[in-house]
């Protein structure tokens, strides 16, 4: 029953998004902070691993992807908290590109873990430098099961309001993207700026490189794993992903060659990472033009979020995950609506058959939903993460003293050095 | 000519640099390095392990200054990297012999500031 040639592709790239996490995410806001903090930024990507993957298999795969609900179309319930009923030969109940295939249920629930750990771990660069590491723990936890697992379970479950509408997201533009970059503004004006915030060089580029390509190559498990089959599908996901990333990266560096004088390398990896957000909705329902025209346009926007408007408006969203995350993950979620095009999907016989199609393929009614759960998604994620983040300030405070902040988080929260200077 | 030797905790170095810079010295170089007093360094923990007599990060900034600057880059120091508790540093003063701007290959007192 288990179809032994997909399976073996969603575990790959289970294995694959948790690398996304550790140590790729850790490495990239690792290098763009002060080095008395890195240790900081990458204890918070583990622990979101740690953390995240347990509470998963307790009980929040259970309340975001079963079908029976405790909110309908919001919540799911209990019946599969601790794995409960799921056998290890189970197939999985959700499919997506080849219904005659599943994969092992199991192998469906630790590719959604580690969608799951991924998230929070990028919200985590909004407010790099300055929360303190127990208010961080506590947000994730209640951030998990108040935003990101009715997110999951509207978009993807089997009775989930969005997914029942029809919205198109291949690999979690709104659950994922939306969530996290929205989540992460809220964190960062709650945060505040940094004290002594002028431009704050990059310790470590070198780091923030080597992340960021590590992000691009977990990716292909991210986006082309979505389709749970290791079919020609998951093939055009892989293709469309990479060339998003690439022509993004190509927009980014052009537009620092072109404004700043010089082609940089933080330009050209976070315009690959902001073309990898955009196609991460799109990625299974696009083909190459769609994958062209979002990736370029995902490049330019995000560059101007990250190099005007934010400094424009005042906001500390320190390693830009609002201005990447979230900028690109409404463009990409909004731009799937446009650019689906039927002869990539119809083959697998999705959508009854007639595949899916965008506005520009002679379908305006799918665009209104793709623009309804954007909407939703973003004021579900700002709203909440505001309120968590409030709560939390009310209580038990979110941000380290001026003068831990001078010391560094690594010294100040874990009471690790990063690096030695002499021996 | 004196030159003025300053060891500071790292996280005061923002604010006396700021308090140089308003009390008009505007040259100095910095270096990090290693460090302790008479507390014999902090104690850290490094997988269950304590150690202690650490070596501990500080900051040097050397200031070179004629002689009528000497009492203000002191205060200028003191107020920026005074915090009341251990560690905040030493300034020793020493004797500048000779002072050469590179560029221009002046020497002496014009060549300080």
């Amino acid at each position: 029953m288990i179809d032994h040639a997909n399976n073996s592709w969603v575990l790959l790239s289970s294995a694959l998004i948790m690398f996304m996490t550790v140590p790729a995410l850790a490495l990239f806001y690792g290098g763009l902070v002060k080095k008395k903090n890195i240790l900081s930024l990458m204890m918070q990507s583990f622990v979101c691993l740690i953390v995240v993957s347990l509470l998963w298999v307790i009980v929040g795969y259970s309340l975001a992807f079963s079908p029976s609900e405790l909110i309908p179309g919001v919540l799911g319930d209990f019946r599969w908290a601790f794995l409960g009923g799921i056998g290890s030969n189970d197939p999985s109940p959700y499919v997506v590109s080849d219904p005659n295939g599943p994969v092992a249920h199991l192998s469906f629930v630790i590719f959604q873990a580690m969608f799951a750990v991924i998230t929070p771990a990028v919200i985590s660069g909004a407010f790099a430098e300055r929360m303190k590491f127990s208010a961080f723990l506590a947000f994730t936890v209640i951030w998990l099961f108040v935003v990101y697992v009715p997110l999951a379970h509207m978009a993807w479950s089997t009775n989930g309001v969005f997914a029942k509408a029809g919205l198109m997201d291949f690999a979690g533009g709104t659950v994922v993207e939306i969530n996290s970059g929205f989540s992460a503004l809220a964190g960062a004006l709650m945060l505040g700026q940094r004290k002594n915030l002028r431009a704050i060089p990059p310790h470590n580029l070198t780091y923030t490189l080597t992340g960021a390509a590590m992000l691009w190559f977990g990716w292909f498990g991210f986006n082309a794993g979505s389709g749970l089959a290791s079919d020609g599908l998951a093939s055009s996901a892989f293709v469309m992903t990479n060339t998003a990333a690439a022509v993004a990266g190509l927009a980014w560096a052009g537009m620092d060659w072109l404004l700043q004088k010089k082609p940089t390398i933080l330009g050209a990896a976070s315009g690959a990472i902001a073309g990898l957000v955009v196609i991460t909705p799109a990625a299974g329902f696009v083909a190459l033009p769609g994958a062209l025209i979002l990736g370029l346009a995902a490049g330019m926007l995000c560059y101007v979020a990250v190099v005007f408007v934010k400094y424009a408006l005042g906001y500390d969203d320190s390693l830009d995950a609002f201005g990447v995350h979230g900028v690109a993950g409404v463009l990409g979620t909004l731009g799937t609506g446009l650019f689906a095009a039927p002869f990539v999907t119809a083959p697998f016989g999705m959508n009854g058959g007639a595949g899916f199609s965008g506005l520009f393929y002679g379908n305006p009614a799918s665009w209104g939903v793709q623009a309804q759960a954007t909407l939703v998604s973003v004021v579900w994620a700002f709203g909440m993460s505001f309120a968590i983040f409030a709560l939390l300030k009310a209580t038990i405070g979110i941000r380290v003293s001026e003068k831990d902040e001078a010391i560094g988080l690594d010294i100040t929260q874990h009471n690790e050095k990063a690096y030695t200077l002499i021996e | 000519m004196k030159l003025i030797i300053a060891i500071v905790q790292p996280y005061r170095l923002e604010e006396v640099k700021q308090s140089l810079y308003s009390a008009d010295i505007q040259l100095m170089t910095v270096s990090e390095v290693l460090g302790h007093g008479r507390q014999g360094g902090a104690t850290e923990v490094y997988r269950g392990n304590r150690e202690s007599g650490n070596l501990l990060r500080k900051i040097r900034l050397e200031i070179a200054v004629n002689d009528d600057y000497v009492e203000r880059t002191i205060s200028a120091i003191v107020k920026g990297a005074k915090t009341g508790e251990l560690g905040d540093g030493k300034i020793f003063v020493y004797n500048l012999e000779e002072c050469v701007r590179i560029r221009t290959e002046e020497r002496g007192h014009v060549a300080i500031g």
